[in-house]
Parts: structure tokens; C-alpha cells; sequence
């Protein structure tokens, strides 16, 4: 029976998979084997394609620039970023982060920013409390920092899929 | 009702599916294969949203708002945000209404789409439910190009936009309009030329016209009934003020109406169209200019704090109106109180209409046709009539009586 359907099919056959390529062609019996060697670089898979421009990923605190003004802890709506009174900073729990951004935008000093960092789950609680990242790789803007961000998903790949 | 009337039964309620939006229950009464009367409750998902707003200040609200739902966050987002400026008298630059209104029918798109292929899935129709997520996929990749995220954008903000419609995204919105004026008429035509698709949803889950109006049906549920009702009409606001929108009412391309799961369908797919038509007018008149009334936050804050009194906002999110209340008291930071009113709530109350006489194989999708989250087939408790036995129907045992029903239908 020859309907739209068919016809349908049939013109996926030859065009292009519309979506982004799977890490394998098919699903694989063992799926930890398969991450396992391509971690060791015996299996080649395909890697994440590029976060969009806007991304928001994990948090980045530059600790040094902070001036403890306190305002980001007045609008983050998780309450993911806590004051440390004695030494007048801040540091950010990631794990109630919800990714908003605001605390970036309110920061008066830029000292707070979104990476493109989003593989962050973990077993370790401390590993997700962000008390310091250093500085932010400056003289670039943050939103043209594309072809870094391909370099480190290419690097970070083989980690990726072993974690 | 009549399943309290004769005695009462033990329901059990089973976990709560936090992952999921709306877990309703819903209790069938049967006699066989036809529904006698159903029974709905409500009220297994109550998270307090509104009550952890009282600890919050209106600008940290929003991304509670954001989560009320997962696909029409950005609706939520603005009523909200509505609200909050109706309250505090903050008046939103023109660029942003239309960057707002931009991403409202975004939204919708995405809704429909993907709820017209869940609707085809419901009855077996897996190929065309494919066909749906494939063509999903597009929009989600313009609200990821423009936002950032797939859900949750985080666009909208108290008193404007946080982020702009750049060259690049107008043309990925071209290529968006075009993509789906080219493609989406196969789905609509898969889905509508075949006999049994239209055999499973025409006068299946009726809805009369003064059911509707007496219900207080919202949305495209309301106008699959013949009801010209949509806001964006009748009160317009932000670019909508500009932008022509007519209802979608069945009758105007069908000539009748019914109010079954068809028409519910039909208004649903002609929205997308009209959606497309929308982002058109609106990307063709965008005005340049700042998008934040007040882009200093501490500022904003300030003034926020300031604010006293009650403001309202109902706008039209893809599912019918979706009202927000808010009220700010002068001198405290956080929200006095909100509300709440989603739309998926006014038609539920409908559902005992569209069941009565129906077969339990059309219950998931009369349960579908008003949209609301999937969840609520999952604890449906089925009360035979005869055999006096209850056993609670999951989601598989009715997705598969559903399907069974199409097979009949077919033939085999
Ligand atoms: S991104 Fe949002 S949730 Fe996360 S720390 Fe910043 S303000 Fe808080
Ligand atoms: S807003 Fe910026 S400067 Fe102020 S406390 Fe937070 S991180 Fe530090």
C-alpha cells in the first residue's frame, strides 16, 4: 500500500539522520565494555557534539576577585551559594545549583560564570561544592569561547565515557 | 458518584511518581467494556510551589515558576513575570514583548507537536508518534540555539527578556517557519487520511459545546468544541496586541463540530500553523530597543521591594489560560503569597463527560486529548460493575487494550 507513510519512509532512507550521531551505531550487548574500550582507545565512538552558545553548565567561582558583597546569595533561587563570614566569601554547592544564572548576572565583579561543564555527577559530595576555580581565562568573552570548549570535549571524551 | 454510593472501596494509591509532572488518579466505573461514570482526584503532586515562594523574592520565583511544568515552562514564566509587573508597575520594552511572544509560540509548537504524536501513539500508530518526535526535534533546537537549554530556557525576567533574538537565531527561526510549512503537512496527512485513525478518534470523548461552557473548559479543549475562546484574542497582551489571532474553532474548517479527540487533534495541528504564522509577524516586526526595563539587578530588587499590591496575569499557554496572582507587600523582599491556576486542572473537571458510554480501550486517549502529563493512566482503577472485582489498570494493560481496539479496527 503505497500512502504518505511509505513515501515518508522511504525519503528517510536516504536522508540524513536529523538528529545528533549516537556515541555507537547500535546498541550494544555490554554497554560497560564498549566504555571501557573506548576509554582505551580500541573502540572509537562518536563524541558529544558541542554544547549550544548559551549553555549553562556547572558554576565557576574566581575567589580572589569577590568583594563578599553577598548579592548573588540574594537571588539564588536554590539557595546553592552560602557565605563564609570569616574569611567574607562565598562558595557554591553545585549539586542544588538549578542553573539559572542569576547569580552571574547580578555579580558586580564578574567573578561568577557558567562553564560548559555539564558531566558533573558524582559519587563525592565535596566534589561538588565549588569554593574556588581560579581565574577566568580572561582577554576572551565568555559567549566566543567555542573552539576552546571543542578542544576540551574532545580531550575530556574517553573520560567522559568511562565515568 | 456512584462508586462512593454503594459501598466504599480501598484505593490503592500507589507511589507518587515524583519524576513525572501530574500524577492523577482517575477511577473508572465499568459495567464491561463501557464506562459508566469515572471519578478523578487530583492532589497526589501538591509540592508547595507557591508556599516556597514566601521565602523567596520575586526575582528568584521565576525559575520556581520555570519548573511548574517541564514544557510549558516559559508560559508559567510569563504569567508570572506578568504579574510581578502588573504589581509593581513595570513596563516592558517592545523588543522584549516580542522576544516573549516569540517564545510562546515556540513553545506551543513544540506542545502540539509532540503531543499530537503521543496521541498516535496512544492508539498504535508508532510510525507517525515517530514521525511527531522527529519533527519535535527542530523546535527544541531553535529554543536550544536561542536559549541555551532544551527545557527550562530561563529566557523571560521581571520586566523583560534575558536573552536576544541575534541574527543567527532569526535565521534558524526562517529556517524553523520554512522547515515546518514544509514538512508537517505529512504528519498531519498520516495521521488524518487513514481510516483508522480516524475511525479511533472521531465521536470518541465528546465534549458538547455547553458542556464546555458549563465546565469551564480552557484552551484548545474548549475550542475542539466550537467555543471561540482563546486570550490571545479576547485579551491580548504583549506582541499579540499587534499580531492578529483568530480562535481555531472545527467549524470554521470542517464545516461541523463535534468536540470528540478528532477536533482536539485538528485544533491542535491548525495551531501550529498558526503559531508559524505568528513568529512570522512577529520576527518580520521586531523592533529594535533595550530588553530589560531595568537591567541592573540590585536596582530591580530594590524596586521590587518597594512594590505593594496585588497583580494578576492570565495569559494563553499551550494548553488553555494560565492564571497567576501574586501578591507584594512594601518593605519585605519576598512574595506575599501566590497563586497558581494551571489550565489542565479546568478540564479535568470535563473528563467525566468525555468518559460516559466510551469503551475502556479509549480511555488513554480521552485521558491524552486534553493534554494533561501521561501520568495519570498510570494508578486508573477500574471498578467492574458485574463482577464487583476492582483491579487497578496500569499504564501497559490500557496502552494495550487501546491498541488491541485498533487491530479490531483493522481487521486482524
Ligand atoms: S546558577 Fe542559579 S541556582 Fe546556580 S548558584 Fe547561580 S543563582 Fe544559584
Ligand atoms: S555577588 Fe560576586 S562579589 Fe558579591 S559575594 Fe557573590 S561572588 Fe562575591
Amino acid at each position: 500500500m503505497l500512502n504518505r507513510m511509505t513515501l515518508q519512509i522511504l525519503k528517510q532512507v536516504v536522508e540524513k539522520p536529523f538528529t545528533n550521531l549516537f556515541p555507537v551505531p547500535h546498541m550494544p550487548d555490554n554497554l560497560g565494555e564498549v566504555l571501557k574500550a573506548a576509554a582505551e582507545g580500541r573502540v572509537q565512538i562518536n563524541p558529544p557534539v558541542e554544547v549550544p552558545k548559551h549553555f549553562r553548565g556547572k558554576i565557576a567561582y574566581d575567589k580572589g576577585k569577590c568583594i563578599g558583597c553577598r548579592l548573588c546569595t540574594r537571588v539564588c533561587p536554590a539557595n546553592a551559594i552560602t557565605y563564609i563570614p570569616e574569611e567574607k566569601k562565598v562558595m557554591v554547592h553545585v549539586d542544588r545549583c538549578c542553573f539559572c544564572a542569576q547569580c552571574t548576572e547580578i555579580c558586580p565583579v564578574q567573578c561568577l560564570w557558567m562553564t560548559e561543564e555539564f558531566l558533573i555527577s558524582s559519587y563525592d559530595r565535596k566534589a561538588q561544592v565549588v569554593v574556588d576555580s581560579g581565574k577566568k581565562a580572561e582577554e576572551v568573552p565568555q559567549v566566543e569561547r567555542i573552539p576552546s570548549e571543542a578542544q576540551r570535549v574532545e580531550t575530556s571524551a574517553p573520560e567522559a565515557a568511562s565515568s | 458518584m456512584a462508586v462512593g454510593e454503594a459501598k466504599t472501596y480501598k484505593i490503592p494509591i500507589g507511589p507518587v511518581h515524583v519524576g513525572l509532572k501530574e500524577p492523577i488518579t482517575t477511577w473508572l466505573e465499568v459495567d464491561g467494556e463501557r464506562i459508566v461514570d469515572i471519578k478523578v482526584r487530583p492532589g497526589a503532586i501538591h509540592r508547595g510551589i507557591e508556599f516556597m515562594a514566601r521565602e523567596r523574592n520575586p526575582i528568584q520565583v521565576i525559575y520556581l515558576a520555570e519548573r511548574i511544568c517541564g514544557i510549558c515552562s516559559f508560559a508559567h514564566i510569563e504569567s508570572f513575570v506578568r504579574a510581578v509587573e502588573d504589581a509593581a508597575s513595570i513596563s516592558v520594552p517592545k523588543r522584549a514583548q516580542y522576544i516573549r511572544t516569540i517564545m510562546l509560540e515556540l513553545e506551543r509548537v513544540h506542545s502540539h507537536i509532540l503531543w499530537a504524536g503521543v496521541a498516535c501513539y496512544t492508539f498504535g500508530y508508532d510510525s507517525a508518534f515517530n514521525l511527531g518526535l522527529l519533527l519535535r526535534e527542530k523546535v527544541m533546537d531553535v529554543l536550544e540555539a536561542m536559549s541555551g537549554n532544551r527545557v527550562n530556557y530561563g529566557v523571560g525576567t521581571i520586566g523583560g527578556v534575558r536573552r536576544d533574538i541575534t541574527p543567527e537565531v532569526a535565521a534558524a527561526l526562517e529556517d524553523l517557519i520554512d522547515y515546518y510549512r514544509r514538512e508537517f503537512a505529512a504528519f498531519y496527512e498520516v495521521a488524518t487520511e487513514d481510516p483508522i485513525t480516524k475511525a479511533r478518534m472521531r465521536h470518541v470523548g465528546t465534549l458538547p459545546p455547553e458542556d464546555a461552557v458549563r465546565y469551564c473548559a480552557v484552551g484548545p479543549t474548549a475550542r475542539a468544541s466550537g467555543l471561540r475562546v482563546d486570550l490571545r484574542w479576547s485579551s491580548p497582551y504583549e506582541a499579540y496586541a499587534d499580531i492578529e489571532v483568530t480562535p481555531i474553532v472545527p467549524q470554521d474548517y470542517m464545516g461541523e463540530v463535534y468536540g470528540d479527540v478528532f477536533d482536539r487533534f485538528l485544533v491542535r495541528v491548525l495551531e501550529v500553523y498558526q503559531s508559524l504564522d505568528i513568529i512570522e509577524k512577529a520576527l518580520l516586526g521586531l523592533p529594535k530597543g533595550p530588553l530589560m526595563a531595568e537591567p541592573k539587578l540590585p536596582k530591580l530588587l530594590a524596586l521590587l521591594k518597594a512594590a505593594d499590591g496585588v497583580g494578576w496575569s492570565s495569559i494563553e499557554a499551550p494548553r488553555g489560560d494560565d492564571a497567576h496572582v501574586i501578591k507584594l507587600t512594601k518593605g519585605d523582599e519576598n512574595v506575599t503569597w501566590w497563586k497558581v491556576r494551571a489550565p489542565t486542572y479546568a478540564n479535568i473537571v470535563s473528563w467525566p463527560i468525555m468518559f460516559r458510554g466510551q469503551e475502556i480501550a479509549d480511555a488513554p486517549l480521552i485521558v491524552n486529548s486534553i493534554d494533561p502529563c501521561i501520568s495519570c493512566m498510570e494508578r486508573a482503577l477500574v471498578v467492574d460493575k458485574k463482577s464487583g472485582s476492582s483491579e487497578v489498570l496500569t499504564k501497559e494493560e490500557l496502552l494495550k487494550r487501546s491498541r488491541e481496539k485498533t487491530r479490531r479496527l483493522m481487521g486482524r
